[in-house]
């Protein structure tokens, strides 16, 4: 999309809008509506509702894929169209199920609207019905396929943003449409219609089973109440839930989402989540945000006692140790506590991302990294190093794939946990799973692949050079060959010579470039090729770097490395915040390294638990239960409301005790201001949601501050700290599991254990002891992750008071033993 | 009786037909020879005679005149709204209600309530309805906006109970599966009116 501004006119009005956009999304912005049904913002258009048909400068287009030009004037109805779309809706309504009275959809329902809207009072077409059965894809997601439109925006979203493409349009067996219709209806309902009959929505890999990454996000799409999560179902209406505009607390993406709250039931009178919702046009949610809800931490009343209890903790405690699944607010509150009491404050996964951010921006003089997932979606080459892009930030791997689907971009991804879905996300994917260690070269190959030369200082063009060298090789080809035959005619007896191609092989020897990144990072010979196929014409380039990187013993140097593709690359750099707030713990809290004396825990493992799960000595309210803001990785402050009451203590009354704490905790939000970056905004000021145009409206954005710049210094790759041999553990969550929160969720049902690749899974057996050199062990269940590849085993960390963090300490990889149970 | 009669105030008009009867008394002894004369005369005897005579008729001969309430109810008019009944679907005996929700919705002084799930016939369950009574001001519209004619105002008047919000559920309300061939369909409020059909269009079918 260029960005040149041109203006067109919609039904009279003078809209602004850039270049290359589609008309409806102008007529969005512009608060203009036009019915569309199949269109979802930010993926591609079907084209298979056809409802949103417009008139643009006197000829029929559909405003979901007909670009704005300079001077366009738009007719969003007239008689003719007002009869397709009526064609349309009654069509929809053919053998529709009149079950709104049950139906999980009914007053949010898009078909009802739509047949209200246009004013379908009766029903000119019918067909004989075909049986459709309801059925369960997975764990979460429910098909009735008697309700699907076939809209396909559950198809759509799957593919274009969440990547899986886990779903398609298959066979319906309906019968033929009457041979009179296509002559007697108008014609983009007779398309439409001929497309409806044939098709419902089936898993894609051909089983009963979706076996995707159950994100939900088609159950949100749908614009019917075809999918609709298998917990919802059938439990309320929509009406009857208050939606609570939060913010997800599960990792840094820190996704727009709604609480939906009602009461429990009839003797219940409590109010409890039902389910949770997001803007679908503008933010996608993980099956964490989506299903794990129900982690509040229900108290009684003020326990006193324990209060007492705790203050006595607090005043002889030497250390505070916490994770970052908590709010900006509670980690001013820390910082207060560590200023008023002088105890040390610890925070495994904030401290490395603290200190790699810190030496990063000594080397690129910014206080925080340059770019954004929106800006990484915008780009048409992506580059992810050091991050299990399935499993660190879900909206990391969206971006990443939203790249290869709707930008025609191009990938690169270095891990070294071999991932097979990754890989499906387009065919520019190109796959490095290298060993670990390695991840310095990888960022030197982008240095390579990327870098303006001129830019870079002689020592590190000599040592990429050095990785050059040419190289012959025979290589096998096949070519046509011409022989001449005689062949006899047999009914005349000539002969005649005939001239056939016949295919052979020949060996050629030829000189190849080779790159010795590409060979030691594990890249094929193919690379070289495609490479350039990839790179060209492509304009935007951005990096996603993840925790790989912040926990390596060599991380200081990767910082380094990091602003120097930054700088030298023109690329667009996102970090990944290890968890939900990493960074505003970051940016807020002075970290201490090591804990000592008497440790007060935080929602972490202490000699005093205070914790929002129930084996605590004193209850704090769960992430839903709390006002307050997130920092995210799109460096917002994020505001996120109390879906649910708390009645016990929290963080501040602590603080209130010792004569440093504020009437409420949301009091802490306008002193943020005093840090750098933060502004000093009253919590009750910051909004949350979006524009028609797609606008973020959420908080407001960090200031990114100049810092001063040092000269970069890079060192050479050091090949001491690979690990090659032997078995390797590597702290990664599941899929859908980040912290304490998501594991008490009741629809969150990933294990704790050893999740392996399949071939993996066969050589271990069911149960393992995975000894550590410090004499630690964990004894876990094997779990198989179908996604997996190599022999890596990943043990996941969101349990806290297993302690992964501490066992791994300052790496994510360790060299482990493995003893089969 | 035609109304007319009532209608023409033209009073002094009419022919009246003088009663006769004895002239008043004059002085104050004449005044005293009245009273005495019909104190004794004992016409008081003659009324209690008749209340007697209708009691001996009514406990012996079987001829009561008045409703024995409370053990007797007068029939009371299908449009009046007294508490509700659950009605069942007349084949399958099933109970009607759908759980859609909507008199729960409507409900203007919000004492309907209740809880669905989905069962393990994938159909929607209403597993628990209650209408709170000491709220309800029998307005109608939760039988006026049921799609399902499954909840309608019965003829139970009597609403006076021991506590000030008294319940009634879902079970209480729904008629008792051997009382199904008696269910009445309900002509009151919300009902179908008789003319629906005219009123509606056909949706075609192609069987
Ligand atoms: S999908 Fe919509 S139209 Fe269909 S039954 Fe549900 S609420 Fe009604
Ligand atoms: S399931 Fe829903 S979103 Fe998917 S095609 Fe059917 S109606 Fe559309
Ligand atoms: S749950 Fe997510 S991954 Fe699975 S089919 Fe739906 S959109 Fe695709
Ligand atoms: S866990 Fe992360 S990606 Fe998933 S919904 Fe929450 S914030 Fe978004
Ligand atoms: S309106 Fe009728 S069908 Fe709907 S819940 Fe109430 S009683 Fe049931
Ligand atoms: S919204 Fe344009 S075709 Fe469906």
């Amino acid at each position: 999309m260029s960005n040149k501004e041109i203006t067109v006119k919609i039904d009279g009005k003078e809209c602004k809008s850039v270049e290359g956009e589609y008309i409806l999304n102008v007529a969005r912005a512009n608060d203009i509506f036009i019915p569309a049904i199949c269109y979802l913002t930010r993926c591609s258009p079907t084209l298979a509702c056809r409802i949103c048909l417009v008139e643009a400068d006197g000829k029929r287009v559909y405003a979901c894929n007909a670009k704005v030009k300079d001077g366009m004037e738009v007719t969003v109805t007239n008689e003719e169209i007002l009869q397709e779309r009526r064609a349309i809706m009654e069509v929809y309504d053919v053998n529709h199920p009149l079950q709104c009275g049950v139906c999980d959809q009914s007053g949010e329902c898009e078909l009802q609207n739509y047949t209200l809207e246009l004013a379908v009072d009766s029903q000119s077409y019918a067909i004989p019905d075909t049986i459709r059965q309801n059925k369960n894809w997975s764990d979460v997601l429910h098909y009735d396929a008697g309700l699907c439109i076939v809209c396909e925006r559950c198809v759509t979203v799957c593919k274009d943003m969440i990547g899986d493409s886990a779903i398609k349009t298959g066979p319906r067996g309906g019968e033929a449409l009457p041979k009179e219709a296509k002559d007697t209806m108008p014609k983009d309902a007779y398309a439409m219609w001929n497309k409806l009959q044939k098709s419902i929505i089936v898993p894609s890999n051909g089983t009963d089973f979706t076996n995707c990454s159950d994100c939900g996000e088609c159950t949100a799409v749908c614009p019917v109440g075809a999918l609709v999560s298998r917990d919802f179902v059938y439990k309320s209406n929509a009406w009857e839930l208050k939606r609570i505009p939060a913010t997800c607390a599960h990792c840094s993406s820190g996704c727009q989402i709604y609480y939906e709250t009602k009461h429990t039931s009839i003797s219940d009178p409590t109010e409890k989540i039902y389910r949770v919702t997001n803007e679908w046009n503008y933010v996608s949610l993980c099956g964490a945000g989506r299903f794990g809800y129900d982690f509040e931490n229900r108290v009684q009343g003020k326990d006193e006692e324990a209060f007492a209890l705790a203050l006595k903790a607090f005043n002889t405690a030497q250390s505070i140790k916490f994770n970052s699944a908590i709010t900006n607010e509670e980690a001013l509150m820390l910082q207060r506590l560590k200023e008023k009491l002088g105890v040390k404050l610890i925070n495994h996964d904030a401290k490395a991302f603290k200190d790699f951010l810190a030496s990063y921006s000594k080397a690129s003089g910014k206080g925080l990294y340059g770019g954004d997932l929106k800006e990484v979606m915008k780009s048409d080459f992506v580059i992810s190093v050091g991050a299990s892009l399935r499993n660190d930030n879900p909206n990391a791997r969206y971006a990443f794939n939203h790249v290869q689907k709707m930008n025609k971009g191009a990938g690169l991804y270095f891990h070294p946990v071999g991932d097979t879905l990754v890989s499906t996300f387009g065919k520019s994917v190109e796959i490095f799973t290298h060993q670990v260690g390695q991840e310095e070269l990888a960022l030197y190959l982008i240095l390579d692949l990327f870098a303006n030369k001129e830019r870079l200082d002689d020592e590190t063009k000599e040592y990429l050079a050095s990785f050059h060298r040419h190289e012959k090789r025979i290589v096998k080809e096949k070519i046509m060959e011409e022989v001449s035959q005689s062949v006899t005619d047999k009914a005349t007896g000539e002969t005649k010579e005939v001239i056939k191609k016949v295919p052979k092989t020949i060996e050629k020897e030829i000189e190849v470039q080779i790159n010795g990144l590409v060979e030691m990072l594990g890249g094929n010979d193919a690379f070289y090729e495609n490479f350039e196929k990839m790179k060209s014409k492509k304009e935007s380039f951005s990096l996603i770097i993840g925790e790989d990187l912040y926990y390596h013993p060599h991380s200081r140097n990767l910082s380094r490395l990091v602003a120097l593709i930054e700088e030298v690359c023109d690329m667009t750099l996102v970090m990944i915040p290890p968890r939900t707030n990493s960074l505003g713990v970051a940016m807020i809290c002075d970290l201490d390294e090591e804990e000592s004396g008497y440790v007060i825990g935080y929602n972490e493992h202490g000699h005093f638990r205070l914790g929002s799960r129930g084996f605590s000595k004193l209850d704090i309210p769960a992430l839903n239960q709390q006002e307050g803001t997130f920092t995210n990785i799109n460096k917002r402050v994020v505001p996120t409301n109390a879906a649910l009451d708390y009645h016990g203590y929290e963080l501040n009354d602590i603080l209130n005790a010792l004569g440093i704490g504020m009437r409420q905790a949301i009091d802490f939000t306008p002193q943020l201001g005093r840090i750098e970056g933060f502004k000093s905004e009253n919590f009750d000021d910051l909004p949350n949601g979006y524009t028609n145009a797609g606008e973020e409206l959420r908080g407001y954005a960090l200031e990114v501050v100049e810092t001063n710049k040092e000269e970069i210094k890079v060192v050479k790759f050091d090949e001491s700290i690979v690990i090659n041999e032997g078995e390797i553990a590597y702290r990664c969550n599941p899929q859908r599991q980040f912290n304490d929160f998501t594991d008490r969720s009741s629809q969150i049902n990933e294990e704790f254990g050893a999740y392996v690749s399949p071939n993996k899974a066969k050589e271990l057996g069911e149960e393992i002891e995975v000894i550590f050199d410090q004499e630690q062990s964990f004894k876990l269940k094997v779990i198989v992750d179908d996604r997996m590849q190599g022999d890596i085993i990943a043990i996941p960390d969101y349990k806290s008071y297993q302690n992964v963090y501490g066992v791994f300490g300052r790496d994510r990889y360790k060299k482990v033993t493995i003893k089969k149970v | 009786m035609s109304l007319e009669k009532f209608k023409d105030r033209n009073i002094g008009n009419q022919n009246y037909t003088l009663i006769g009867h004895e002239a008043f008394p004059q002085t104050s002894g004449e005044k005293f020879e009245r009273v005495m004369k019909r104190m004794l005369k004992g016409e008081l005897f003659v009324g209690l005679w008749v209340t007697l005579r209708t009691m001996f008729q009514a406990l012996f001969k079987g001829e009561m005149h008045t409703t024995k309430y409370p053990f007797e109810k007068l029939p009371i008019s299908p449009r009046y709204r007294a508490i509700h009944e659950m009605l069942r679907l007349l084949e399958s005996g099933h109970y009607r209600c759908i759980g859609c929700g909507l008199c729960e919705q409507i409900c203007i002084s919000d004492c309907i309530r209740m809880d669905t799930r989905y069962d393990e016939n994938q159909r929607k369950e209403v597993s628990e309805y209650t209408i709170n009574f000491g709220r309800c001001i029998f307005c109608g519209y939760c039988a006026e906006v049921c799609p399902e004619l499954a909840i309608v105002h019965g003829p139970r008047y009597e609403t006076s109970s021991e506590q000030r919000a008294s319940f009634s559920l879902f079970e209480d309300m729904l008629t008792p599966i051997d009382a199904l061939k008696q269910q009445k369909e309900y002509p009151g409020f919300g009902a179908i009116s008789p003319n629906a059909d005219e009123n509606i269009k056909k949706t075609p079918l192609a069987y």
